[in-house]
């Protein structure tokens, strides 16, 4: 075993981690612990943008995004959070281009603003549409700049506490296979996404959100975790993304028959309504029988753009389309399917990073999160697109921010209880002890397949159920998976395993609160409740764990400006 | 189909040199090496180790060597190889920790001696600061870079003088010293004139035909070289 001292620590090295360690590492000494290196996480991935109400490209407020995001996310957003997130916006994407950002420009210099879904004005600023990669490139070469302590591939496998404080994490070494205790005064968590819980995902293999799990086995709870984002456009058969910048730029959506269906779910706002409506829609279309072919996918046309914008404004798409579909988006249309995206809840947390763990919104000492992994909540039951790599950005450095000032009144360290690692040593342990005949890939194999079909676009009592009893027997086999790998150095076949048993356990919550929810709100659709129910469920869901499966308390909802109305498009 | 995926195994905990060990896969249209691998890691041989993630060619996990080239795992279709075996090894001249995972220490520390950060001491003002769509052309290859050392990896140079920067770490001193908001130039000139910078580049352009983003660093360099001769340092 071996010890470390710093003061902060924080997991995860994408847009959240990255900026809140900027923040830090000025103040106080920080350390950064990744799963992989920094410039590998998933933030890279994404393509079209960032958004803030610049008004480059057309008059915008942060009243108007604010109005917008309100309404995205179907009335569950806390306002007051959102009200940050808008205001902040403007000075987020400044401060990233004085950093160095390389966003694509208008003809006048400033930064170039596109369309994006749900929102009512061009406001997201992108670099061609690799946005997230020039995003995350920059703040690490910041890092750099400021010598930022990086533990790269270390993976965190617990979170260690002492009477309610928390006080550091133990890590798991992948390159040299020892565990070593981080002791610190305050732990952030920006752990990022989790769509590998699904078989069609935009996301990476890395994306497994262990950081819920971890939180969530130690008795905080989870939040709102029955929202998850399909994309409208994920490469079919990969589900690669094809980002809403391609319809930003004007990209058509078509059924079998050549038809812009859009034109019957969102006659104003066409392709760029909101995701959720979106992806339901295309849903639709295939279930009743207007696939291409018959077949669980449609096409998105990018033809009409012409050559030389796909090429400026898209280059990653086409290279993407041709590489992994073999069609050349200047002359084909590209086929595509709904994909799982992104996360709505995690981890809760108020408007300083700090997590909370009751509907008082009572802090844990010590413990932080945001980005992807964590529910301020700006994004409610639905996210809008370019929001994430702000709110990612933003609260990352907020929570910095809150985490330096803790610093400022915290003297010492809290002690290590007395075997801190031994939660981890066990798991881990156990995993390479276990000579059981289940595989790891066997199960996580049978829990993305039917996470799709039970637990996706569409839901019931009936699949929530069965999906129920499904993860109920493949957490009862992984008590007897077996790996081949027993060694030390690079053990992925132990990462892959301490993974699944992540995934095992949030999901869980995904689908009991699924089922608990019988209304449809956002993201959440419910065939058999398929109406908003404000009355009762304009609240957020708080899922603890007990023996017996999650424990519901809730929440409510901040709403300071706009009052709930019906959502149209 | 059916492939047989021959990949270089080394694990020195256990294994007193490199060897090569052979695996048969199933092959479906649209598979790439990276899905093939998984599917030996997954389903044949849970030791192999080899580094993914995004699986969409742009986080920069997956560069190996496939059947004598470098390239991304994760955007390389099998059967377009057109061959029915598939030799798969590490990157070349980088120590190899344990299979196809390689040591990628010295590749980041001499990106790192670049500077590679924007340099601008001037005020930036309230707002952004401002620069041509053409200014910010020049640098669309340089910011795609994904760091995955492929072409560094490929480079005559750098095999046979590991001091020498290599072309990953001249293509981003050519990202910063282009960018029309930089003042560090003479900085990262001096940096990268020195012996064991851009002039031990002798546009071999194996740089070129192994990136796997299609990037130009030959290029870049070649530009880098025109600007220090018209540059008084
Ligand atoms: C394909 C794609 C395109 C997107 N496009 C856009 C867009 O255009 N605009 C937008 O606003 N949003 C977009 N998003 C969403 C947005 O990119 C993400 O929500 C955001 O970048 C998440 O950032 P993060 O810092 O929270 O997490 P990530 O960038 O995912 O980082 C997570 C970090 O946690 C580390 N980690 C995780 N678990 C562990 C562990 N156990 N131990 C150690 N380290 C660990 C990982 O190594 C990684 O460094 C997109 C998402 C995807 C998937
Ligand atoms: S230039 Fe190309 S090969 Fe070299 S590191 Fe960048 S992406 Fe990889
Ligand atoms: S897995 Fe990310 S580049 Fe191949």
């Amino acid at each position: 075993m071996i010890h470390h001292q710093h003061d902060i620590v924080i997991i995860g090295a994408g847009l959240a981690g990255l900026r809140a360690a900027l923040e830090t590492s000025q103040v106080a000494d920080t350390a950064v612990l990744s799963k992989v290196f920094p410039t590998r996480s998933h933030s890279g991935a994404a393509q079209g943008g960032i958004a803030a109400s610049l008004a480059n490209a057309s008059d915008d407020s942060w009243e108007v995004h604010m109005f917008d995001t309100v309404k995205g996310s179907d009335y569950l957003g806390d306002q007051d959070a959102i009200e940050i997130l808008v205001k902040e916006a403007p000075a987020t994407v400044i401060e990233f281009e004085h950093m160095g950002v390389p966003f694509s420009r208008n003809p006048d210099g400033t930064i170039a603003q596109r369309r994006f879904g749900g929102h009512s004005r061009p406001r997201a600023c992108y670099a061609a549409d690799y946005t997230g990669h020039v995003l995350l490139h920059t703040l690490y070469e910041q890092c750099i700049k400021h010598g930022v302590n990086f533990y790269s591939e270390f993976y965190v496998v617990s979170l260690i506490m002492n009477k309610g404080n928390c006080c550091g994490v133990v890590a798991l070494d992948i390159i040299g296979g020892e565990l070593h205790i981080f002791h610190s005064k305050a732990v952030m968590f920006a752990t990022g996404g989790y769509g590998r819980a699904y078989k069609i995902t935009s996301n990476a293999h890395a994306n497994t959100g262990d950081g819920l799990s971890i939180v969530y086995r130690i008795g905080i709870p989870i939040e709102d975790m029955e929202f998850v984002q399909f994309h409208p456009t994920g490469l079919y058969q990969h589900g690669i993304l094809v980002t809403e910048g391609a319809r930003g730029e004007g990209g058509y959506l078509l059924n079998r028959d050549g038809e812009r269906f859009m034109k019957r779910y969102a006659p104003e706002k066409m392709e760029l309504a909101p995701r959720d409506l979106t992806a339901r829609a295309e849903q639709t279309e295939i279930n009743e029988g207007r696939g291409i072919d018959g077949k669980d996918y449609i096409l998105i046309d990018l033809r009409h753009l012409g050559a030389e914008k796909i090429m400026e404004r898209l280059p990653q798409i086409h290279d993407l389309a041709l590489s992994f579909v073999g069609v050349d988006c200047i002359k084909e249309p590209v086929p595509i399917q709904p994909t799982a995206h992104y996360s709505m809840g995690g981890i809760p947390t108020n408007k300083h990073g700090q997590v909370v763990i009751d509907k008082d919104n009572t802090p844990v000492k010590g413990l932080y999160a945001a980005g992807e992994c964590a529910c301020v909540s700006v994004h409610g039951a639905n996210r809008l697109g370019t929001n994430s790599q702000l709110e990612a950005s933003l609260f990352g450095r907020r929570t910095g921010k809150t985490m330096a000032e803790f610093l400022q009144r915290e003297e010492g360290f809290t002690p290590l209880p007395e075997d801190a690692a031994k939660p981890a040593e066990e798991e881990i342990a156990a995993i390479l002890g276990n000579e059981g005949k289940e595989s790891v890939a066997q199960i996580r194999e049978e829990l993305q397949v039917s996470m799709m079909d039970n637990c996706g676009i569409f839901r019931d009592e009936k699949k929530l159920q069965k999906e129920l009893e499904i993860i109920k027997g493949l957490q009862e086999r992984y008590k007897h998976i077996h790996i081949d790998d027993k060694g030390k150095r690079c053990n992925t076949d132990l990462i892959d395993a301490l993974e699944l048993g992540h995934l095992l356990d949030f999901v869980e919550v995904i689908v009991a609160g699924a089922l608990n929810r019988t209304e449809s709100r956002g993201s959440h659709y419910r065939t058999d409740y398929p109406k908003r129910d404000d009355e009762n469920w304009l609240k957020h869901t708080l899922a603890y764990r007990t023996d017996k499966g999650p424990r519901f308390d809730y929440k409510k909802v901040v709403i300071t400006r706009y009052q709930p109305t019906e959502r149209k498009y | 189909m059916e492939i047989t995926f021959k990949i270089l195994r080394f694990d020195p905990d256990k294994d007193k040199k490199p060897y090569y060990r052979k695996y048969t896969v199933k092959v479906e249209p649209g598979m790439t090496v990276l899905d093939g691998l998984n599917e030996i890691k997954w389903r044949q041989d849970g030791t192999l180790s080899y580094r993914r993630s995004c699986r969409s060619a742009i986080c920069g996990s997956c560069a190996m060597t496939i059947n004598g080239v470098n390239r991304l795992a994760c955007n390389t279709q099998i059967l377009l190889l057109k061959r029915k075996t598939i030799v798969v090894e590490p990157l070349r001249r980088f120590p190899v920790i344990k299979d196809l995972i390689v040591d990628m220490d010295d590749f980041f520390e001499k990106i790192a001696i670049i500077k590679p950060y924007l340099i601008a001491n001037s005020p930036a003002g309230p707002r952004e600061r401002f620069q041509s769509p053409e200014d910010r052309k020049l640098l669309d290859e340089a910011v795609i870079c994904i760091l995955c050392g492929a072409c560094t990896s490929s480079c005559p140079s750098y095999w046979y003088n590991k001091n020498y920067l290599g072309p990953a770490s001249l293509f981003k001193a050519y990202r910063f010293i282009f960018d029309s908001r930089d003042e560090g130039t003479e900085e990262r000139l001096r940096i990268i004139s020195d012996r064991d910078g851009l002039w031990r580049c002798h546009s071999i352009f194996n740089c070129v035909e192994a990136c796997p983003k299609s990037l130009n660093p030959t290029y870049a360099i070649a530009e880098l070289k025109k600007k220090i001769v018209t540059t008084k340092l």
